[in-house]
């Protein structure tokens, strides 16, 4: 640099920058004009107005479509079909908030990530919320910054073993290779259960899940382990399903939930009460098909949810038909589970514990009252 | 920020004087950095409280709780992250030094064959190099797992190379050797002979120098690390036997065990990175000048001769720098490990343990802290040799 006007100028825009930046925080907001907001609130800048309850909403309704991260293909939870529409529990979960948000199901965009990588994606913005078959456990809830919004699906661990292996339960996987994806609880209960109980065994941890299956299915580990829906989900991937036997002890408590980031508690609640409307929804016997007869519905707990009575769309910064929309979207909660893993499907799981608690499950949602 | 430079520098404070412009240049530029560090650190502080994520480094003595396939120090379930930290850091640790000892190697082969006036030889080095250097090493190190070591047969079936070696799926088994009673005597001999070794070498070395005289130190080197230690085994009983792995219901039991995921990381690595330093020895030896090697000649030195006295020597002056970065491109080509399940630092700390904690920050600063370190220590330790074979003007 030559001119030495320009080289002064330079030099002074430098270090003034330099100052700006290592002045306190309060007198940089002074000086740029965020004066009253400092002073206002004594010095600094509560948390909470800055996280900004409903905030989450708001840029949601301003982009227009919602962020939801799901797995990369794990059938009847998570996974696209051959021309890229994405369908599952997660799936229809997010699309029940995406109709309760904008009365249109279909305004959100899915964006697989690896089970290492989903809690970095909701803690960075990246996604709305996590509908990935994650499980709820207490370090997760606390030390990352999330919260839960409920259950949605009820698992338990279980192994995947060869049939020509003999085995029949999981004791006797001692001395074995399991296989696994990384950066799961089911990384840890493998380690918990052999531990417990002093088995040696070797774990080969893969990135992606589909690498560990065909790991397995390849004959590099004697065993695969993951949830047992997903156990009977993946086994409809392998070269022969029908040599694979699932071990019918369950290691573990799988509760899987959706999760949001902490600091809106707003947009939690809507997270928390999507979920409580759909099984609400399916007690009270709404379905996709009869909703429009059930808005006539004299039974007050029906008005209620479908906001005939009381405004409780609105106290979530929903509009009065949110559930109404929600049903006709995606249908109640027992609706998604059988188009989506029913007895009907290639997986062909029973409600189990997932049915509601009225029918001998553990399912059973908070009133909307 | 302009004044105290201004009457610090005690001489003429015009811009036009360039001692003046230069320092205040320079603290404009710290001042920018020390800002944009502050900047960025402040920010992360601040979201990371807001959002109420963990912060610190406690979590490092807090129980892991998973299983790592391959630990070279003593790990279980109940170990700290701290110590699945280590055990990472050792398993990178291993396949860099084997893969940057064999890449070298073979790099230099490569190198000098591709000079070969034998036309098959140097035809060969030049395939492999153009075919390893222009196929991105991920796709590699995919080859060699998938298409090469995976459809190997169970452990049921595995191949029986040699006694008590076997080759499978699960990996290469050989057999483990336990010491016995004279390894003591056996390996102090071998210590004796390679020290032993190293002083005739140098002597010899001097006495060429003063007197022209050849002796021939290396063979006699050679006989002695062989002829001491057997002497020694016949002296002091078997220093060691080998424990053969055992077959188990699902598969070997003891043993030295290379997975799979290591064979390939290492092969991929070696494979990878050796056609790169045979350009390097290449375009080393190319640089010597012609003269060198038919003044050589002239003087009745063999081509072997020349080679390794005359031409290496001025062409390692040109090799080394180079090398540097590639053998620490392949540290931290290593980290590619994750995509073939191996537990590299990466696969365990920066993925595992970063998951588990959600502390991603810490995390990755330390995983970057490590690399960084790693290639900083290599660098000094070139650069040093460096210098020590630096031409030196006499």
């Amino acid at each position: 640099m030559r001119n030495p006007v320009a080289a002064l100028l330079l030099g002074i825009l430098i270090g003034a920058g330099g100052l700006y930046f290592m002045l306190p925080y309060d007198a940089a907001a002074v000086l740029s004009g965020r004066a009253e907001v400092a002073v206002s609130a004594g010095g600094a800048v509560p948390d909470v107005d800055r996280a900004g309850a409903g905030e989450t909403l708001q840029r949601i309704k301003r982009r227009g479509f919602l962020h939801c991260g799901v797995s990369q293909g794990l059938a009847g939870f998570s996974s696209p079909d051959e021309r890229g529409r994405w369908s599952g529990i997660d799936v229809d979960y997010c699309r029940a908030i995406a109709a309760a948000i904008f009365g249109d199901g279909e305004k959100v965009r899915f964006r697989p990530l690896s089970a290492k990588d989903r809690f970095t994606a909701l803690q960075s913005g990246e996604v709305d919320i996590l509908s990935r078959n994650t499980t709820w456990t207490m370090s997760r809830d606390t030390q990352l910054g999330f919260d839960f919004a409920g259950v949605i699906y009820y698992d338990g661990q279980a192994f995947m073993v060869r049939k020509d292996s003999g085995i029949t339960n999981a004791r006797q996987l001692a001395g074995a290779t399991i296989c696994t994806q990384t950066g799961t609880t089911t990384e840890l209960n493998l380690a918990d259960y052999f531990r417990g109980r002093g088995l040696e065994y070797r774990v080969l941890s893969f990135e992606k899940n589909d690498e560990a299956i065909s790991a397995y299915d390849q004959g590099r580990c004697d065993g695969y382990t993951t949830d047992a829906s997903g156990l009977y989900a993946e086994r409809l991937k392998m070269q022969r399903p029908e040599d694979n036997i699932v071990l019918p002890e369950i290691i573990s408590k799988e509760p899987l939930g959706p999760v949001v980031r902490q600091g809106d508690p707003q947009w939690a609640d809507i997270a928390r009460w999507t979920l409580s409307a759909l099984l609400n929804a399916e007690e009270l016997g709404i379905t996709s098909e009869n909703i429009e007869e059930m808005r006539e519905s004299e039974n007050p707990l029906v008005r209620r949810l479908l906001g005939a009575e009381g405004s409780y769309g609105a106290s979530v910064g929903l509009g009065p038909d949110w559930v109404i929309d929600i049903v006709r979207a995606v249908g109640n909660y027992g609706e998604i589970f059988e188009r989506n893993v029913g007895v009907d499907t290639p997986l062909g799981i029973e409600r189990g514990l997932n049915a509601l608690w009225t029918d001998g499950g553990v399912m059973y949602a908070p009133p909307i009252r | 920020m302009q004044k105290p430079v201004k009457r610090g520098s005690g001489m003429g404070i015009s811009w036009y004087n360039p001692r003046v412009r230069s320092i205040a240049y320079q603290a404009g530029v710290l001042a920018a950095v020390i800002a944009v560090v502050w900047f960025f650190t402040a920010t992360a502080q601040e979201n990371l409280e807001r959002l109420n994520i963990s912060t610190g480094f406690g979590f490092l003595d807090t129980t892991a709780g998973f299983g790592i396939i391959q630990t070279l120090i003593p790990y279980t379930e109940q170990s700290s992250y701290g110590r699945a930290f280590l055990v990472g850091l050792l398993n990178t640790l291993s396949v860099a030094v084997i893969g940057i000892v064999l890449a070298t190697m073979l790099g230099f082969v490569v190198g000098v064959a591709r000079l070969s006036r034998n036309w098959l030889v140097a035809k060969i080095a030049a395939v492999y190099v153009e075919v390893m250097r222009n196929i991105p090493l991920l796709l590699q190190l995919f080859f060699w797992y998938f298409a090469v070591l995976r459809p190997l047969p169970g452990p049921a079936d595995s191949i029986e190379a040699l006694p008590g070696v076997f080759l499978s799926n699960r990996g290469l088994i050989l057999p483990d050797p336990v010491l016995d009673a004279g390894a003591g005597l056996f390996f102090s001999a071998l210590a004796v002979a390679i020290v032993a070794g190293y002083v005739l070498v140098r002597w010899a070395r001097a006495r060429q120098r003063a007197t022209g005289r050849l002796f021939p130190a290396l063979r006699v080197t050679a006989a002695l690390i062989v002829v001491l230690p057997l002497l020694a085994w016949a002296v002091g009983g078997t220093p060691f036997h080998l424990e053969y792995a055992t077959r188990g219901a699902f598969d070997f039991s003891g043993g030295v065990r290379l997975l799979p995921e290591f064979v390939a990381l290492v092969l991929g690595l070696t494979l990878y990175t050796a056609a790169f330093i045979g350009e390097i020895v290449r375009a080393g030896i190319q640089s010597v000048d012609r003269g060198q090697a038919e003044a050589a000649a002239a003087l009745g030195l063999k081509d072997s001769t020349t080679l390794r006295l005359v031409v290496v020597p001025q062409a390692l002056r040109l090799i080394v720098p180079p090398l540097t970065s590639q053998i620490l491109n392949l540290t931290k080509n290593s980290s590619l490990a994750v995509a073939i399940a191996y537990p590299d630092l990466v696969a365990v700390f920066a993925g595992t343990v970063l998951n588990q904690t959600g502390q991603a920050i810490e995390v990755i600063a330390i995983t970057m802290a490590v690399y960084l370190t790693l290639s900083l220590a290599t660098s000094l330790a070139m650069n040093w040799y460096n210098a020590r074979i630096a031409f030196r003007e006499r």
